[in-house]
C-alpha cells in the first residue's frame, strides 16, 4: 500500500487562539483597568486626593497642597507599586504551581515557603527580648528590613529543600505531600514560640502574619521588585514546558521535555516570587489560588502564552482593589488585607465557578 | 519494503529502586517493530505489558540488553530527536479544561517549536493533517472536556501525530471505551500503519478486535516471555489458551474466543436447523444440558419447528408435549 495523496487545504482553517482579536482587545481593556485602578489607588485613603492632584503630582508639578505631594510620592506610591508586584507575582506562582501539581487547590505557598517566612519572622519578634524589640523600634527603617531579611532566610530555607527533594522525588504528589510536611514542621516550629511569648510580642506576630502593602518603603522596594523581576521573567522563559506539564509529567517527557530540569526551575520561578513577597508583606492569602482561575473562565483558554500575562494583570488588579477597599477610604481604620482579599474574594470566586460550564475547570479529577 | 523500526535484542525490562535493588519483569526479549505494521500488546493483567511500553519509548530506562531505534541505540538519542520518532498514546484519560482540540493536538508540536511555542505555517498544517489522519477534523474547534471518551481517545491519537513519528506506541487505547469506539478505534490503528506506513504498538485487552485487525501479535505471559505472531499462528500453537489459562475458562479453537466453562449436569436432545439450532444450542449448554443430536427417548427432547410464520420451541418430556414461543420460556419450562 502506498501513502494517500495530501489531504485538501481546508476551506477556512481557525485562526490559532493566540491571534484571536478578541484576546487582544481583552489585554487592552485588562491594561486600561490595571491604570485606572492604579491612579484611583493613589487618590483614596484616610484622605481623599482629586485624580487630577495626583495626575499633577505623577508629572512633577507643584500639588494644591504640599502634603498631597508626601502622602502620594512617599506612602501612597510605595504601596501601590507594591500591590502591582505582589498581585503579579502571587498569582503567577499559584498559577505555576497549578499548572505543576495539576491540581486547582494548589497556592503559591502549597510548598511551605510562607511557612518558612513565617518562622523567621516568629524566630525574630518572638524571641527577641523586651531589649531586641526595644532596638528594633530604635533602628526604624533598618528594623524593618531585619524582618524581611528574616522572613528571606526562612523561606529560602524552605526553597533550598524544596529543590534538593524535587531532583530526587519521582512524581509530583510526593512532591506536594513532603511540601506540606515542611510546612507542618515549620507552623509547629512558630507556634510554639509563641506558646511561650508574651502577649505584646505575640501581638505584633500577629499583625504581620495579616499582611500589609503599606509597610514597604521604597529602600525595600529596591530589593524587592529586581527580585521578583527574575522570577517573573524564569516564568515568562517556562511558558512552553508549563503548557507541555497541562497533559502530565509522562506526556511532557514523550515530547522531549527535561521534566526535572523544567520541574527545578518551576519551582525556583515560584518560590522566588512567593517567598519574596512573604517577605516584605506578610502572608497574602487568596490572591495566589483564585486569579489562575479567574483567568482559565476569563479567557477560557489553559494556553500559558496567554496565562502568564492575563494572571500579571488581572493579580496586580486585584490586589489594588483590595488595598483600596482595605483603606477604607475616607475613614481612619484600615482592615488587614487578608482579610479583603478572602472575604470579599472568596464569594466572588464562588459566583465564578458556578457560573462556568460543568467539567471546564481546568484538572478535572 | 517495510523496514524495522524497533529492534530489542535480549532486552530486560524492570524496575530500578535503588542501586543494588531492582525488580526484573522479563528478560531475553527479542523483539521487532516494523512500518506498515500493527502489533497489538497481549497478556493478563500485570504481566509487565505496560513497564514494556514504557521502555520501548525510553519514558523508563531498560535493565539490559539493546534497544536499537532505525539502527542507533535508543539511550543515544536526545529527548527531542527520540520525540520526533516516537509518541505515545497514554492509559489514563487526560483531564483538562478550558482546551480546544486545536491546541491539544498543538501540543504536539512541541519538540519542534522554539522557546516559547509559536507555530509556524508547517506546525499548523502538521496538526490540521495529524487532525485529519485521526479522524478528528470536525473536533477541532470544540473543548476537550466536552469530548465523549470515544472522541477523546480519537484526539490523544491525533496529538501523538502531530509529533510526526514513525513509531506510535498506545497503551490500552481501548480500555474507556464502548463497543463501537473501540473498534473505531482498533480500525484507526490498523489505518494508520497500512495506509500512513506507521509502525503501530499497542496494548489491549480487547482480544477479539486484536485478533481480527492485528497484522502481529505479542503474547506476553506470566513469567513475562512473549510469544509472538500472526493472531491465528498464536491459536493454532495453543499459545491463547495457555497464556490465559484459568479454571473455568476455556478458549475456543474454532471461533478464537474464551468461553466461561459450564459443566453439563444433564443432557438433552435438540433437533432444529441453522441459526435456530445454534443459538438454542449455545442457551442449552449455559443452562447446564449436554446437547445431543440424537439419543435415547427417555431424554428430554427440544424441537424447534416453524409454524405459520412463528418459531416455536417444542419440549417433548415423558411423552408430554409443551410448547413455547421463546428460548427464555424454554429454559423455564426446562427447570421447572
Amino acid at each position: 500500500m502506498h501513502a494517500t495523496p495530501t489531504p485538501e487545504v481546508p476551506q477556512s482553517p481557525a485562526p490559532p487562539a493566540s491571534r484571536n482579536p478578541g484576546r487582544i482587545g481583552l489585554f487592552i481593556v485588562l491594561l486600561l483597568i490595571l491604570a485606572l485602578v492604579f491612579v484611583a489607588s493613589l487618590s483614596l485613603g484616610s484622605v481623599s486626593i482629586p485624580l487630577r492632584e495626583v495626575v499633577r503630582i505623577l508629572t512633577g508639578e507643584p500639588a494644591l497642597k504640599e502634603s498631597w505631594g508626601t502622602i502620594v510620592l512617599d506612602f501612597r506610591l510605595t504601596k501601590s507599586i507594591t500591590a502591582v508586584l505582589v498581585g503579579g507575582a502571587l498569582s503567577l506562582a499559584g498559577l505555576q504551581m497549578q499548572t505543576m501539581f495539576r491540581n486547582p487547590l494548589a497556592d503559591p505557598f502549597i510548598l511551605g515557603v510562607n511557612s518558612g517566612a513565617s518562622l523567621g519572622v516568629a524566630l525574630v519578634v518572638l524571641s527577641l527580648g523586651t531589649a531586641g524589640t526595644a532596638l528594633l523600634a530604635g533602628l526604624g527603617t533598618l528594623g524593618d528590613l531585619s524582618l524581611a531579611l528574616a522572613a528571606s532566610v526562612g523561606a529560602g530555607l524552605v526553597l533550598a529543600l524544596i529543590l534538593l527533594v524535587g531532583q530526587r522525588v519521582k512524581n509530583p504528589t510526593t512532591l506536594l505531600i513532603m511540601g506540606l510536611m515542611f510546612g507542618y514542621a515549620a507552623s509547629a516550629l512558630t507556634s510554639l514560640l509563641i506558646y511561650f511569648s508574651r502577649p505584646e510580642r505575640i501581638q505584633a506576630y500577629t499583625i504581620w502574619s495579616y499582611g500589609s502593602f503599606s509597610g514597604v518603603t521604597w529602600n525595600q522596594l529596591r530589593v524587592m521588585a529586581p527580585v521578583i523581576l527574575v522570577g517573573l521573567g524564569v516564568a515568562i522563559l517556562l511558558t512552553k514546558p508549563l503548557n507541555a506539564l497541562l497533559l502530565g509529567e509522562d506526556y511532557a517527557r514523550s515530547m522531549g521535555l527535561n521534566v526535572k530540569q523544567a520541574r527545578f526551575f518551576i519551582l525556583l520561578s515560584a518560590s522566588l516570587l512567593a517567598g519574596t513577597v512573604t517577605a516584605f508583606c506578610g502572608p497574602i492569602g487568596f490572591i495566589g489560588v483564585a486569579v489562575p482561575h479567574l483567568c482559565r473562565n476569563l479567557l477560557r483558554s489553559a494556553d500559558h502564552k496567554v496565562l502568564i500575562p492575563a494572571v500579571i494583570l488581572v493579580g496586580a488588579i486585584a490586589a489594588l482593589v483590595a488595598d483600596a477597599i482595605a483603606q477604607l477610604p475616607g475613614s481612619q481604620y484600615v482592615l488587614p488585607i487578608n482579610v479583603v482579599t478572602s472575604l470579599f474574594g472568596a464569594p466572588f470566586v464562588i459566583w465564578v465557578l458556578i457560573r462556568q460550564r460543568r467539567g471546564a475547570t481546568s484538572f478535572t479529577v | 519494503m517495510n523496514s524495522a523500526v524497533l529492534t530489542a535484542q535480549d532486552l530486560t525490562i524492570g524496575y530500578v529502586h535503588s542501586r543494588s535493588d531492582k525488580t526484573v519483569i522479563a528478560q531475553g526479549l527479542n523483539l521487532e517493530l516494523h512500518t506498515q505494521e500493527l502489533v497489538c500488546l497481549v497478556g493478563p493483567n500485570g504481566v509487565g505489558k505496560s513497564t514494556l511500553l514504557r521502555t520501548l519509548t525510553g519514558l523508563q530506562p531498560k535493565l539490559g540488553g539493546n534497544l536499537l531505534l532505525k539502527d542507533k541505540p535508543l539511550e543515544k538519542y536526545t529527548s527531542k530527536a527520540l520525540a520526533k520518532l516516537v509518541s505515545v498514546v497514554l492509559t489514563s484519560p487526560v483531564q483538562v479544561g478550558n482546551m480546544k482540540v486545536r491546541n491539544l493536538v498543538g501540543l504536539g508540536r512541541f519538540p519542534f517549536t522554539g522557546l516559547f511555542d509559536s507555530h509556524s505555517p508547517e506546525d499548523d498544517s502538521a496538526v490540521q493533517a495529524a487532525l485529519e489522519m485521526a479522524g478528528a477534523e470536525g473536533l477541532a474547534e470544540r473543548f476537550v472536556h466536552e469530548l465523549s471518551d470515544g472522541e477523546r481517545q480519537r484526539v490523544m491519537i491525533a496529538r501523538a501525530l502531530a509529533q510526526e513519528p514513525l513509531l506510535l506506541v498506545l497503551d490500552e487505547p481501548t480500555a474507556f471505551l464502548d463497543l463501537p469506539g473501540r473498534v473505531a478505534t482498533m480500525q484507526l490503528m490498523r489505518e494508520l500503519a497500512h495506509t500512513h506506513g506507521k509502525a503501530v504498538l499497542a496494548s489491549t485487552h480487547d482480544l477479539d478486535q486484536a485478533m481480527h485487525l492485528a497484522d502481529k501479535m505479542w503474547l506476553m505471559g506470566k513469567d513475562g516471555a512473549i510469544l509472538q505472531g500472526a493472531p491465528e499462528d498464536l491459536v493454532l500453537s495453543g499459545a491463547f489458551g495457555t497464556t490465559f489459562a484459568q479454571p473455568n475458562l476455556q478458549f475456543d479453537l474454532k471461533t478464537g474466543s474464551f468461553e466461561a466453562e459450564i459443566k453439563p449436569e444433564q443432557r438433552v436432545v435438540l433437533q432444529a436447523e441453522g441459526l435456530a439450532d445454534i443459538w438454542t444450542a449455545r442457551a442449552l449448554r449455559r443452562a447446564g444440558f449436554e446437547v445431543l443430536v440424537d439419543g435415547p427417548s427417555d431424554l428430554p427432547r427440544v424441537e424447534v419447528v416453524q409454524q405459520n410464520a412463528r418459531t416455536i420451541w417444542k419440549l417433548i418430556l415423558n411423552g408430554v408435549a409443551l410448547e413455547f414461543d421463546s428460548i427464555y420460556a424454554l429454559l423455564l419450562g426446562l427447570s421447572a
